[in-house]
């Protein structure tokens, strides 16, 4: 399957354990891996570590905005950095041969290949896409990538900023705006009730911690005179050559930036495009990998660990990790089945408290049916082929059983996004169409490249195989 | 449109977007360069010739694909910043050179 010839005597490096993703599921995994004496790379597309949790937070650390956030990132990321592991960060994983554990690698302009005994999957979460007409609309863009610009670079919508949607980063994200000198008004799209759901989903009691940290998010935004308009539907966004407001039914917000969240799924390209069994999650609505205790897959090499495994926030993902990263040293002989079991403990206890809230939340902010499946006909669904639910409709009614049908129907999920972004709704909307469970319908099948890579990066593969450094 | 909260993040690094120079923050992408430059868009579709801005900023939604320093179809989102990095729009879809 491999793109480039590549001769064994040219394969140059080779590591016990590769990790892809350097948040803190990959961080934790890397730290506990070298504890347990192996050799570990790490690569991620990002600048510094951190993941998207703690996204520069060695810069973000200092802002008064987000300093408290970012404290717990930073331990974290400077016991990485003290430890001896190969961490290439601004790096690319293009290709992934689970089973000659070989890794392709794009960074600066080249490409490379390195081999690993051992890899774990630590690519984290994506948002869950917002497809209400108008979306596409310059100005509207998601809640995260607003924290992302702030994390990264300090910066903050100007004008008038409506936060549409719902889930707990909304909440942080009102608070972060707010401390950076922006009052946003939040229109809400939450169904649920909240006492009802917490008594049928429980876990409010061993989750009492976070869910403190979340009720003292929403107080916190009400008392700095945050306006939040509840129980929101119809959201879409107005505007000709930008957004200039966002209408819901029963109101109007006039709008310079309009951030839509709907929550957090697992980000699967990767797992997928190598073919890993993967489970339909009822209650998170999304896919993910299947997957044993510490996060082994059904490919004897590979493991998944963090939100890309399953969605449960940070504390969760780094005692994934460490789970993870014990079972790489088993597996490679560097400590005992007895060893692995007895560390394990404690990661395994922090993984169940870390998880403890998460059906509450899952529940509480399920996202509606028109969220999953855009009802108007003229919402585009596929962002880069600009494909409509209607049309896509009228795919699944003469035809298209699943979304892998759909792309030969409509490229939907070809363009360059692969999918990434479509997918879960374009499933949701044939499911509909059909009126079969949406597991039935399945997903794409991304392949390599997972990122496109240039002519130039392709034809250096070979030369650039031995520059790893 | 962005603004930038020099108190908090002083360090500055000079990009050229759409040929015009701007000062960023250190740690910004070329994506938000453009945000903060308030370009009405940084590009426009392959399909329909419609404007768009960054949606996602973490490398998912590929709305922010731009040309940086010469090479066309790059996530602007995904590359960080560098002393006279240029950040030009993409209109429609792109065309090998002949």
């Amino acid at each position: 399957m491999s793109l480039v010839p590549v001769q064994a005597a040219e394969v140059p490096r080779k590591f016990d354990l590769a990790i892809i993703g350097a948040g803190p599921a990959g961080m934790a995994a890397a730290i506990t891996a070298r504890e347990c004496g192996l050799s570990v790379l790490v690569v991620d597309e990002n600048a510094a570590p951190g993941g998207q949790v703690f996204r520069a937070a060695e810069l973000a650390g200092a802002d008064p905005a987000l300093a408290h956030d970012m404290a717990p990132g930073l331990e974290l990321i400077a016991r990485f950095r003290a430890l001896d592991i190969t961490y290439r960060p601004g790096a690319t994983l293009w290709m992934l041969d689970p089973d000659t554990g070989t890794l392709s690698l794009a960074r600066q302009g080249e490409t490379m290949e390195v081999t690993a005994d051992r890899i774990l999957l630590a690519t984290g979460a994506q948002e869950r896409p917002v497809p209400i007409p108008g979306w596409t609309l310059p100005g509207v863009m998601s809640a995260g990538a607003a924290q992302i610009a702030l994390k990264t670079a300090g910066m903050v919508p100007s004008g008038k900023v409506v936060l549409a949607g719902q889930g707990p980063l909304m909440w942080l994200l009102a608070n972060q705006l707010i401390r950076a000198g922006v009052m946003p008004v939040l229109v809400e799209t939450r169904t649920q009730p909240i006492l009802r759901t917490a008594l049928e989903a429980g876990g409010i009691f061993s989750g009492f911690g976070q869910l403190a940290k979340g009720i003292g998010l929403i107080l916190k935004a009400r008392q700095a005179g945050m306006r939040v308009i509840s129980g929101a539907r119809h959201l879409r966004a107005e505007g000709s050559a930008r957004v200039q407001a966002l209408r819901f039914e029963g109101g109007v917000e006039p709008c310079d930036t309009l951030l839509l969240h709907e929550g957090v799924m697992p980000s699967t390209h990767i797992s997928m495009a190598i073919g890993l069994e993967h489970v339909w999650d009822a209650r998170q609505l999304c896919w993910r990998p299947k997957l044993d205790v510490f996060g082994a897959s059904s490919h004897a090499r590979i493991a998944v660990a963090g939100d890309g495994a399953v969605i449960g926030g940070w504390e969760a993902a780094v005692a994934a990790g460490q789970l993870a990263a014990l079972d790489a040293g088993l597996r490679l002989g560097r400590i005992s089945r007895a060893d692995r079991d007895f560390r394990a403990e404690a990661s395994a206890d922090a993984l169940l408290q870390a998880r403890a809230l998460r059906p509450f939340l899952d529940a509480l902010y399920a996202p509606s049916q028109e969220v999953l499946a855009p009802p108007e006909e003229s919402t585009i669904i596929c962002r880069c082929e600009e494909v409509t639910a209607g049309s896509l409709r009228w795919a699944a009614a003469i035809g298209a059983t699943g979304p892998n049908q759909a792309k030969a129907y409509l490229r939907c999920g070809m363009g360059p996004c692969q999918g990434r972004l479509c997918g879960s709704t374009v499933a949701a909307v044939i499911a509909e169409t059909r009126n079969v469970p949406v597991e039935e319908v399945g997903h794409f099948r991304p392949r390599a490249p997972y990122k496109p890579i240039t002519v130039q990066e392709l034809a250096g593969a070979q030369l650039g195989a031995d520059r790893l450094s | 449109m962005f603004r930038t909260r020099p108190d908090h993040r002083p360090e500055t690094v000079q990009v050229f977007v759409e040929g015009r120079a701007l000062m960023v923050p250190e740690g910004s992408s070329a994506a938000a360069a453009i945000l903060i430059s308030g370009l009405s868009s940084i590009r426009e579709t392959a399909v329909s010739g419609s404007p768009r801005l960054p949606w996602c900023m973490m490398g998912v939604c590929f709305d922010c694909l731009a040309e940086i320093d010469g090479v066309a179809n790059r996530q602007a989102c995904m590359v960080q910043v560098a002393v006279g990095m240029r950040i030009a729009r993409q209109h429609g879809a792109r065309e090998v050179p002949r």
